[in-house]
């Protein structure tokens, strides 16, 4: 009890700073807005034609999967500015389970995820994306799945990194390739061989590829744009959410001590 | 009686570096007892105190706060203590009165509530209590980046005794606040530890706050150089005067 009242009072406290930082909201929603509207519908307009599945559609989903991922990775990563803001030394000195923090913060960061990709659903509806009660009802399980793993591929970042300022110079480099590797703009099936090591390496292709099953479940589309098998991606989420979370967790609270 | 914090042979090496920030450190302070650990800077205070909270590892030594060993029962310990920074700790983000609710879950004081009006009326109560004597009471709703420096340490003072924690670590509290700030916390401080016997831990480059300790325990160089009462350390002259006189000799020898 006590341990689940640290977890929810961690998560609270991430929303509401959400909701008093109009320019966040803002700022999550236009670069989806631009990864699917701008580019989605240029390259929809090029080359989407004879591909046997709706570009666009295939787009908004792998944004919207990429979205939760990166949304809750960056927000645990924010327990650095925490530190350099000196609240951090508030939460650990706290009797309470440095898990119970740490999964705290990530619950906290799914919920503000949850508020950003609100917005896109609702863009997504109005360019045209299909949604029907049984693809939203799977669809928004799977994308938060995709935003608990991003907090702990979040938490794993941490662990390895010193400063705030490191962290704006890496963040990059381990976000944007993942972005291009993991099938959000283009199917990973026809990759040639070195990419298509890469991209099952990369986590954030077993999230784009969970919420396109819950997408395309059921439709004849489904096999022109899933790669892995729906077993296989919660199987390698689950194992990897759990070693990030433990892992990172006692790496980080190590180096925060061992000093 | 088992004194409440008990420091035996205390030795910090921080990473990388070629000396001990802590080399030796032992000492041990009586409950209810006021304990002013003073030092030039660089000493090896914070250090300590970092590792007396559970914040830092240390490389050796034992410690034991109110009875509990520091490596084995670190939530037992955490429980008892409370911490006024040496930085402001507090979220600019939220109100004051967010960062006490957020504290009070955290400890398990109360079931944490999304809204101050869902909170339990023993937290409003108390929460109030507190504000009253350090005259936040009118300020508990503001946003933090509406406080001064002065009103900050104070709300973290409230904060780090929302708990009733047994021991009360202080590191250089007053740094910052104009004299009559400086006053109100300090006779606060006291009326908090006469009531309810907290020990104060404190640490301070204010040597006349150090003047009505119980015990004063001054280290230079990561090694204590003299320990007593105000008066013991003094002799006649003021502490200030001492201290001075203490660390001066030291640098002189070295």
């Amino acid at each position: 009890m006590r341990e689940l009242n640290a977890v929810l009072t961690i998560a609270f406290r991430d929303l509401t700073k959400l909701l008093r930082d109009r320019i966040r909201i803002l700022a999550g929603l236009v670069f989806p807005v631009i990864f699917i509207g701008v580019l989605g519908g240029s390259l929809n307009a090029n080359i989407g034609k004879g591909l046997g599945f709706d570009f666009l559609t295939f787009v908004f989903t792998g944004v919207f999967a990429q979205v939760f991922f990166q949304s809750s990775a960056a927000g645990v990563i924010s327990l650095i500015q925490d530190r350099e803001e000196d609240f951090s030394q508030e939460l650990f000195v706290a009797p309470v389970s440095r898990y119970s923090i740490i999964f705290g913060k990530i619950l906290g960061e799914t919920l503000v995820s949850s508020i950003q990709v609100a917005g896109i659903l609702i863009f997504g509806f109005i360019i045209g994306v299909e949604f029907s009660a049984k693809i939203l009802s799977l669809l928004i399980p799977a994308g938060l799945a995709a935003s608990f793993f991003g907090g702990a591929f979040g938490v794993m970042v941490l662990a390895n990194v010193g400063s705030q300022r490191t962290m704006a110079q890496i963040f990059p480099f381990v976000l944007f390739p993942q972005i291009f590797l993991s099938g959000v703009f283009a199917p990973v099936e026809n990759f040639p061989p070195i990419l298509a090591f890469l991209s099952k390496i990369a986590p954030l292709t077993y999230a784009v590829d969970v919420v396109r099953y819950a997408y395309y479940s059921g439709s004849p589309e489904l096999s022109k744009v899933t790669a892995f098998g729906v077993t296989t991606d919660i199987l390698v989420m689950l194992a990897l959410f759990f070693i990030f979370l433990f892992i990172g967790t006692f790496l980080f609270v190590r180096k925060e001590r061992n000093r | 009686m088992i004194p409440i914090i008990e420091v035996k042979n205390l030795v910090k090496r921080y990473k990388k570096a070629d000396e001990n920030a802590v080399d030796g450190v032992s000492f041990s302070v009586e409950e209810g007892e006021f304990f002013a650990f003073l030092g030039p800077n660089g000493a090896g205070k914070t250090t300590t105190i970092s590792v007396l909270t559970t914040t830092l590892s240390k490389t050796a030594g034992d410690v034991r706060i109110a009875g509990f060993d520091l490596d084995r029962h670190e939530k037992e310990v955490r429980q008892r203590i409370g911490v006024i920074f040496q930085n402001h700790s507090l979220d600019k983000n939220l109100t004051a009165e967010e960062n006490i609710r957020f504290h009070a879950s955290l400890y398990g004081l109360h079931s944490f509530r999304p809204f101050y009006s869902l909170m339990s009326k023993d937290y409003k109560k108390r929460l109030a209590e507190l504000a009253d004597v350090v005259g936040l009471g009118r300020d508990l709703f503001k946003p933090i980046k509406s406080y001064s420096g002065g009103m900050k340490r104070k709300l973290e003072i409230v904060r780090g005794l929302m708990h009733n924690p047994r021991v009360l670590f202080l590191d250089e509290p007053t740094t910052g606040l104009d004299p009559l700030s400086r006053k109100n916390v300090w006779s606060y401080l006291q009326d908090v530890r006469k009531k309810d016997k907290t020990t104060i831990f404190l640490t301070t480059h204010y040597l006349e706050e150090a003047e009505s300790a119980d015990h004063v325990c001054i280290i230079n160089h990561g090694r204590i150089v003299a320990y007593g009462t105000p008066r013991d350390i003094s002799h006649e002259k003021s502490l200030e005067e001492a201290y001075l006189e203490i660390i001066t000799n030291e640098y002189a020898r070295a």
